[in-house]
């Protein structure tokens, strides 16, 4: 199989203003997006600017827009374009730019901050946990999410209503405290700390209306609505809006108590 | 010192919100999707707005919807003075005689607001009806957005009260199936084509019933610890297995249902006979 | 002249991968206020490529495991060439630091009963790598991660500020460590989004950066891996150790080309994959080496045992230390015998149902299903040798990671040398990260705590100079008409010369003539890369980064080079073809890369001589208790006879 000459419209700019510009370069078997655009810094616009690390979906730094679907560069091959296709490449359009194909995810990192980390539990020793794997499976899963934020950037919450982003963690994060909710040793709630509240009333879980982006286009093929945000969405109801719940642990409370 | 490596001293450009917003790539476009994004959304637009208008119809139609030994699953369990006569049927009047209007509008309620809350069909209807969003990475229309956080969206959370009289509902329909074994004389041990609808509708009801996320959470996803509960652990990856075809058996009973409805008007009406098999 | 953002900091770690974070939190956890500096966003470095698992002897899958065992197998992967007090730490704190990770919120895989499951690897007697699917670096570096941001979130409560004892400088490449005479006093850097300047004044610096894997063309390293802190420790004035030993992981993709290099997991062959040439041949059993002899199965039927039955049966010889793969997968191709794309087969289609893949190795699944269009559930892979990790680097105190020569610069992780000797285990180099990260955050915030007499002064002109050199890319632009110059080069086409001639001249079988040439064509590439310009300003301009990358690049391939042309021997990962035989003499020499101009400059160099000169170091002699550890059958294999009778 021999190469082609790809068309390709890559969006050059920064916060003052930019456009999509035209290339013609060449592609040959087995490339992926990544690789075009390497050339074309290697060949033609030696200061493009792009994210990029492992090149091997690991890493999740290489998030663009590839004809307007949030994608990873390294792991969208050439092959499922048509040869007379034009390729539009984007930066992340629910962050602001910074140049051309890079874009200020600092956002992500706030939310990060915001998420109260996983509470040890006390009286266990390093070496001493105990965990099934029936049990961890469910956080595993989670824990798969390389950080490429082609979740946060396509959800519609934060990506076309900057406002947001103020009380909305983001499917990234809310993902996260369903991590921790689900770890089987995480001792939050002894410390008075309930994630299940906290994610409705701190993290904007309330927001999410469950329409499914962030699964569509997680590279890992986490299935962040159905195991993490519809779930977590339970467990808040738990806690605020299940009065027969609600009505049961007061009287536990009680009894233990009395 | 080299000259002109400072990078151009930048302003965000004044724009609109969401992608367009100033700090953002600067792209008119709301989207550059090139695929069919819109099929999807418009799809599920009409197969639900075709239900709509169907089962509204039917609903409060007030007719034909008792052809022994068939009840509609429209109009079951009948809880009003004015239901027709159905022998060990599932019409208990419960309602006294001021109910005027079809008592289907009675029962309805509870698969309704079963289905308005589901997990599945809020993504169905929010993507095809509000376009919040409709698809995915393409900018909605909307200015604002609060989603589920509060009135009347907060209402979303009693999906598992729904869930719990969906489970009734369907043990009635479960019972309307148990009496399509009768012919037309209510004698037993008959069974015809419509008893074959029924059965075919009651699998595809608990099926869906049982693969509502509010049910897996009921079952076992609540549990910190699988490993101390086993028999939980079991059940909840059951339902685990059917909810992952959720969408599918949401369309599948959607339908059944609506068919197996259908198939009692052709009868009742009088524009088909039963075929019996014996 | 540049005005430059300034800040202080008690310890500055470059780097933020695995021994780079655990250095972070070891410092501020020993009260230093502390600054990590990462060219990639955080959470991104190279350690998320790590698929296998961390080594450590917890004895949770065979009881018999202890950290003798671990040490012994770790001196024998190195052909006894480790820095044995460091592989005896290591062996001894493993455990500790990984369970120290659960205690941050890592949820390995686990054992029946409820404890972290191990599994088995090249060179590892018994399972030994706690593990999380073939995912286990994203796993480390999330944890440590999340550690971090608890840790400020902890100093949020206490100071109102999430950065006031621990901040991450994201995006920021150190070009230069400053120094008062002998001392750190600091490092100088851009921030990659701006190009702006700055400098973090800090009595301790802990280089963290990994490797240099991006000199080679063939490689399972991200562009970071650019021989950053090899660079930056020899320009300062420490040198580095035994750059001669490069490993090649034996099993790379190989097809298609745009991803040669892209590693295949060892796992793939401790799960039970198998190695096979295009005859259909388990090539490896014609490999085994006189050293590992009695070890390794000698037919299929015992090898297949050896997954059930470890205990009476020897291990299948796929599971040799890498270099022993590696040589043996080159050879066969060499012959003739390798797959179409120029590889031999790797297959676990045959040998494993294809639900138990897709669970047990998902992310190689995924990988070849993506990347190649290959199922590997129902077809064999096509693997070769790829760049992996180098065993080299910055010489280093064992107890302490301080770098030699130069105090308050401490090194860890891949770009320390002396752990591995010539050659690493599988699993050892996320355990290496964990332990040595620790010991070097741990050291440096006593060493920042310990100054007396104040901290040492950022010298102005240093960072003058430090400014012009990061400068001077956008300058050869401007000298475009100077004659003497030549013509500005591509910082690119420079990058690919270089990878080229190191893969082709002092790749995995290296030979004099082709180290000479190598050593020439690195001269010439020199002169050249000083005539590096780029296009553009310097708001995240990738141009430019890779200009200033070259520098480090070029001087740690010269490193390399000479190193491998002086050692004329084969062992672990430095074969020579022109010297085949392993030479106990050499076991007791190291080689020692220092800068031949001591100012540390840059400046006119000769292209013959270069810029680094070796020197030969004869190390101390293994401790008697550790020596006493292996059978003196074994050892005659690998000491010198003087050494036997010490």
């Amino acid at each position: 199989m021999s190469g082609y000459t790809a068309h390709f419209k890559v969006w050059r700019g920064d916060v003052s203003g930019g456009g999509l510009e035209d290339f013609e370069v060449e592609v040959n078997e087995g490339e992926v997006v990544l690789d075009i655009i390497h050339r074309l810094q290697a060949t033609q616009a030696p200061d493009l600017a792009v994210r990029w690390n492992c090149k091997a979906g690991k890493c999740g730094s290489c998030s663009a827009e590839i004809n307007g679907r949030p994608r990873l560069m390294c792991m969208t091959r050439m092959s499922v374009f048509g040869r007379e296709e034009t390729i539009t490449v984007t930066p992340l359009r629910a962050f602001p730019v910074v140049r051309d194909l890079v874009t200020d995810v600092g956002f992500n990192y706030e939310k990060a901050r915001e998420v109260p980390a996983f509470v040890p539990p006390a009286g266990l020793a390093p070496g001493e946990y105990r965990m099934m794997q029936e049990d961890v499976d469910r956080p595993q899963e989670f824990r798969k999410c390389i950080e490429c934020f082609l979740c946060q950037d396509t959800c519609h919450v934060v990506r076309d209503h900057e406002e947001n982003k103020q009380a909305f963690a983001g499917p990234r994060f809310l993902m996260r405290i369903a991590e921790l909710d689900m770890h089987p040793l995480d001792a939050a709630a002894e410390t008075g700390l309930d994630r299940k509240t906290t994610a409705q009333d701190e993290h904007g879980l309330g927001y999410c209306n469950i329409t499914k982006c962030c699964t569509e286009v997680c590279p890992e093929g986490i299935k962040i609505t159905d195991n993490a945000l519809i779930p977590l969405k339970e467990r808040a109801i738990d806690r605020k809006y299940d009065p027969l719940v609600w009505l049961g642990s007061k009287i536990r409370r009680r009894s233990s108590a009395g | 010192m080299a000259t002109g490596t400072e990078p151009p001293a930048t302003e965000p450009h004044p724009r609109s919100g969401g992608v367009r917003a100033g700090t953002r790539a600067a792209i008119a476009a709301p989207h550059l999707r090139t695929d069919r994004w819109w099929l999807a959304p418009a799809g599920t637009a009409a197969g639900l707005l075709a239900f709509i208008v169907y089962s509204t119809w039917r609903a409060f139609a007030n007719a034909d919807y008792y052809a022994a030994p068939y009840v509609s699953p429209f109009y079951s369990p009948c809880l009003a003075e004015n239901c027709e006569p159905m022998k060990a049927g599932p019409n208990w009047e419960i309602f006294g005689g001021w109910w005027g209007i079809s008592p289907a509008i009675i029962i309805l309620i509870f698969p309704l607001g079963f289905r308005l809350t589901c997990y599945y069909y809020r993504k169905a209807y929010y993507r095809g009806f509000w376009a919040s969003p409709p698809a995915c990475a393409v900018a909605e229309p909307h200015k604002k957005y609060t989603g589920e956080t509060r009135f009347p969206l907060i209402l979303q959370n009693i999906h598992r009260y729904f869930f719990y009289a969906a489970l009734l509902v369907a043990g009635i329909l479960t019972y309307d199936t148990v009496l399509a074994f009768r012919d037309e004389n209510y004698e037993w041990g008959h069974m015809g084509l419509g008893t074959l609808v029924f059965l075919v509708n009651i699998v595809l009801i608990w099926a869906y019933t049982l693969s509502c996320h509010s049910c897996r959470h009921i079952v076992g996803g609540k549990l910190k610890h699988f490993s101390r509960h086993p028999v939980r652990y079991r059940m909840w990856q059951w339902v685990g297995k059917l909810n992952a075809r959720h969408m599918l058996l949401a369309w599948a009973s959607l339908v059944s249902v609506a068919l197996a409805d259908f198939y009692v008007y052709l009868v009742a009406s009088g524009a088909f006979d039963d075929p019996r098999f014996f | 002249m540049s005005v430059v953002d300034r800040q202080e900091w008690d310890v500055v770690v470059v780097g933020a991968g695995g021994a780079g974070l655990r250095a972070a939190i070891e410092a501020r956890e020993r009260g230093a206020r502390t600054a990590v500096i990462c060219k990639s966003l955080f959470g991104k470095a190279h350690t998320v490529m790590a698929e296998g698992g961390i080594a450590a002897a917890m004895a949770n899958a065979n009881e018999n495991d202890n950290w003798r065992v671990h040490f012994r197998d770790t001196m024998r992967g190195g052909k006894f060439l480790n820095q044995w007090r460091m592989a005896e730490l290591h062996a001894q704190e493993a455990p500790q630091r990984v369970w120290e990770l659960e205690t941050w919120g890592a949820l390995f895989d686990r054992t029946k009963d409820g404890r972290i499951s191990q599994r088995n690897f090249g060179g590892h007697e018994y399972p030994r790598l706690a593990h999380v699917g073939d995912r286990t670096g994203l796993e480390l570096i999330r944890t440590l991660q999340q550690k971090i941001v608890a840790l400020q979130q902890e100093d949020f409560r206490e100071t109102g500020d999430y950065e006031s004892r621990l901040k991450v400088f994201q995006e920021c490449t150190v070009t230069r460590v400053l120094k008062e005479g002998d001392r750190v006093s600091g490092v100088f850097g851009y921030e990659r989004e701006s190009g702006r300047f700055f400098v973090l004044e800090a009595p301790a610096v802990v280089i963290a950066t990994g490797g240099i894997g991006k000199s080679f063309k063939v490689t399972s390293n991200s562009w970071e891996y650019t021989g950053d802190g090899h660079a930056l420790a020899l320009l300062a004035g420490a040198p580095l150790l035994n750059m001669e030993f490069v490993q090649f992981h034996p099993t790379g993709m190989v097809w298609p080309p745009s991803v040669k290099g892209i590693l295949v997991t060892e796992s793939v062959r401790g799960d039970g994959g198998v190695l096979r040439n295009s005859e259909g041949k388990r090539f490896m059993f014609d490999y085994i080496p006189d050293v590992f002899k009695d070890k390794y199965a000698e037919t299929e039927d015992e090898a297949d045992r050896w997954y059930d039955d470890p205990d009476h049966n020897r291990r299948p010889p796929e599971l040799l230390p890498r270099d022993e793969v590696a040589r043996a997968i080159n050879a066969e191709v060499k012959e003739g015998r390798g797959s179409p794309h120029g590889g031999v087969f790797l297959d676990v289609s045959t040998r494993m149902p294809a639900e138990v893949i897709k669970r047990r190795l998902p992310s190689m699944y995924h990988q070849f299903k993506e990347l190649a269009d290959v199922d590997i559930t129902a077809e064999a892979m096509e693997v070769g040798p790829t760049c992996h990790y180098v065993m080299g680097g910055i010489a280093v105190a064992s107890d302490t990671a301080a770098a030699r020569g130069v105090p308050g610069l401490y090194a860890a992780g891949e770009v320390a040398g002396g752990m591995h000797g010539s050659n690493r285990l599988g699993g050892n180099s996320l355990s290496d990260l964990l332990v040595f990260g620790r010991r070097a955050g741990w050291h440096a915030a006593e060493y920042a705590a310990g100054l007396s007499g104040g901290r040492p002064v950022v010298d102005e002109v240093q960072i003058d100079s430090a400014a012009a050199e990061a400068l001077r890319p956008f300058s050869a632009e401007a000298e475009i008409e100077e004659p003497a110059g030549g013509p500005p080069e591509n910082p690119y086409t420079l990058h690919q010369e270089l990878q080229q001639t190191m893969n082709d001249l002092v790749g995995i079988i290296r030979r004099e003539t082709e180290m000479k040439q190598a050593l020439e064509k690195l001269a010439e590439l020199r002169g050249r890369a000083r005539r590096a310009g780029v296009e553009g300003h310097r708001q995240f301009n990738p141009g430019w980064h890779l200009a200033l990358d070259l520098r480090n690049m070029l001087l740690v391939s010269e490193c390399v080079a000479r190193a491998a042309l002086e050692r004329t021997e084969s062992r672990g990962g430095h074969t020579r073809e022109d010297h085949p035989g392993m030479d106990r003499k050499w076991r007791r020499i190291n080689l020692l890369c220092a800068l031949t101009d001591p100012t540390g400059g840059l400046a006119a160099t000769d292209p013959v001589r270069g810029q680094i000169t070796l020197t030969r170091e004869t190390t101390e002699p293994v401790r008697a208790d550790l020596l006493a550890l292996f059978d003196k059958e074994e050892l005659v294999k690998y000491l010198a006879e003087e050494e036997l009778y010490e």
